[in-house]
């Protein structure tokens, strides 16, 4: 049963992916799924720019906001769970409290003034808005190490540094993941309001499909986007399964 | 030869550790015994400067724990504690290579102490080498605990409430597989518990404490001979003093010519455990031998005049 369940869920994933890069390579494939939707003698697929050059630009934005934003936020992280770093503790949770209740859109709005239309606005917007899931995660990763471990690593004379990289950071690395996968998903669906300020992403199809009333564009573009998020989401989830598996394989 | 000096360890002007000074000879177990709250783990852990003590010294062969690192004075002390603290992402074999690593040994030779020290604590190297701590029972975990602390052949091994986590049959096990590997290795152990019957089991000697000052440090049968304090007899305990100091003796020791009947015993049973087969089976005299041939008879008499406190 339980191997047959596996199949299953491999079966899906890989037909969910074909779909995916379908309608991003040869979207003309879906023009009769998508005619019922489109404006009479309207355009069916959207084709002012390759949805595979939107794509791929739209991960790139996703993916760096979310790189530099894992990179602070464990940094952070790591700084205010130090003995020396726990007075910044306050000061940490306040900014990046900040980045989250902010709306993106403000930041945009906010930003374009200072780095011009273009990608840079949205980078911004989606950095501060993922650091929170991160940083938080990453405080408790760090904070609810298993006690016995940390004292023999001390008792054995691993340096700082050596406890830090050996063991903290893999033993936290789970829950850090979490947060990662969190606030990656969150991008990915955050990153189409960049378009509103010319940013190449996959929002510029759904915008122009709800300026032009057509409801084919909103549909493609946000299908992509979707199948996109379940993906990674679903990527990460096995990562984590694999790490938490290798740590605590349960012997009862 | 460990030498402790005067030392103390106060925290907001209160001594948790006052002026304890005591020398541990190489090779030897010595058990700090103690209730909580007596010091004792500050003891402990002052010595590998996990504590860093208010004043005195801790000397190892002559030298100050104070003339090296906090990291290179750790790797030369073993250490190993209650919940055993291994690292659940590494295996097994890498849990035990963590310190030898450290110091930067070739991997062939670590490859082969890993291996030798699990052949020693009884775990089969190709079976266990490369599985991670969940996936070990609780006995398994300890004595893995117990080969990484001792993994770099270090000059002392602390242990801190090593078997607390384990359940009376496995921990029995585990104090008679410690003092069978320290004497294989000849190896110096100082180990903290609580428990006095632990204590006299393990100890070549035995340090009291008692609210941060040692109140007696001698041999086990020393200790419950003459208690030091009342302090030190309530821990011995009143009426099972007699029982506790039989088994600090094998029959081994008393035996005299002269037969007797029924089933014999082994040459390294302990004085309790042959009184108590006297008084089972009703006899005044047993029989001792020693792989295979008769060596004498131990006798109830003289089992009770070792139990008599004078």
């Amino acid at each position: 049963m339980k191997k047959n369940a596996i199949k299953w869920s491999t079966i899906v994933r890989v037909l969910l992916v074909v779909l995916l890069i379908s309608l991003v390579v040869m979207p003309t494939w879906f023009s009769w799924a998508f005619q019922p939707f489109a404006p009479e003698k309207g355009p069916i697929i959207y084709e002012r720019a390759s949805l595979l050059s939107l794509s791929l630009s739209h991960l790139g934005l996703v993916a760096l906001a979310s790189i530099v934003a894992t990179l602070v936020a464990v940094s952070l992280a790591i700084l205010v769970t130090r003995p020396l770093g726990t007075a910044f503790l306050p000061l940490s949770r306040t900014i990046t409290n900040m980045g989250q209740t902010f709306p993106p859109v403000a930041v945009l709005a906010l930003a374009v003034p200072a780095l011009g239309f273009g990608t840079g606005p949205t980078l911004v917007a989606l950095f501060l808005y993922g650091l929170l899931p991160i940083f938080e995660n990453a405080i408790t990763g760090f904070s609810t190490l298993p006690p016995a471990t940390m004292e023999a690593a001390r008792g054995l004379g691993l340096s700082r540094w050596q406890r830090l990289i050996r063991v903290e950071i893999p033993l936290a690395l789970p829950v850090i993941l979490t947060g990662v996968r969190l606030s990656v998903v969150i991008a990915l669906g955050t990153a189409t309001i960049g378009s509103t300020v010319a940013a190449k992403t996959l929002g510029e199809v759904i915008i122009a499909g709800l300026l032009t009333n057509n409801t084919a564009y909103v549909l493609q573009g946000g299908l992509i986007v979707g199948l996109f998020a379940v993906l990674i989401y679903d990527a990460l989830v096995q990562l984590e399964g694999l790490l938490l598996a290798r740590y605590s394989i349960s012997n009862d | 030869m460990i030498e402790i000096d005067k030392i103390s360890k106060l925290y907001d002007g209160v001594a948790a550790v006052d002026e304890v000074s005591m020398t541990v000879d190489t090779a030897t177990i010595t058990v700090i015994v103690g209730t909580s709250g007596s010091g004792k783990t500050t003891l402990l852990r002052m010595i590998n400067r996990l504590v860093e003590p208010t004043s005195g010294e801790v000397r190892i062969n002559g030298k100050s724990t104070h003339s090296v690192s906090k990291t290179d004075l750790r790797r030369r002390i073993g250490y190993a504690i209650q919940g055993h603290g291994l690292f659940p992402h590494y295996t097994v074999a890498r849990n035990i290579a963590i310190v030898p690593t450290l110091l930067g040994w070739s991997s062939e030779k670590i490859d082969d102490r890993v291996d030798e020290l699990l052949s020693l604590f009884a775990l089969e190297p190709d079976q266990y080498r490369d599985r991670f701590p969940a996936e070990l029972s609780g006995g398994q975990l300890q004595r893995v605990g117990v080969a990484r602390a001792l993994a770099s052949r270090p000059d002392l091994l602390l242990m801190d409430e090593p078997f607390g986590a384990l359940d009376p049959i496995i921990r029995a096990q585990a104090q008679i597989d410690l003092r069978r590997i320290q004497q294989t290795l000849g190896s110096t152990i100082m180990l903290v518990t609580h428990d006095m019957e632990e204590a006299m089991q393990l100890g070549d000697r035995v340090a009291v404490m008692d609210q941060g000052r040692l109140v007696q440090y001698g041999t086990p049968a020393e200790i419950i001979q003459n208690p030091a304090t009342e302090f030190v007899a309530n821990m011995v305990g009143g009426v099972d003093r007699s029982l506790r100091l039989l088994s600090l003796f094998p029959v081994s020791e008393f035996v005299e010519d002269g037969s007797a009947e029924g089933e014999s015993v082994e040459a390294n049973t302990s004085l309790r455990d042959a009184l108590s087969i006297c008084l089972w089976t009703g006899r005044d005299a047993l029989p001792v031998v020693q792989d295979g041939s008769l060596l004498g008879r131990v006798t109830l008499d003289a089992i009770r005049k070792r139990a008599a406190i004078s």
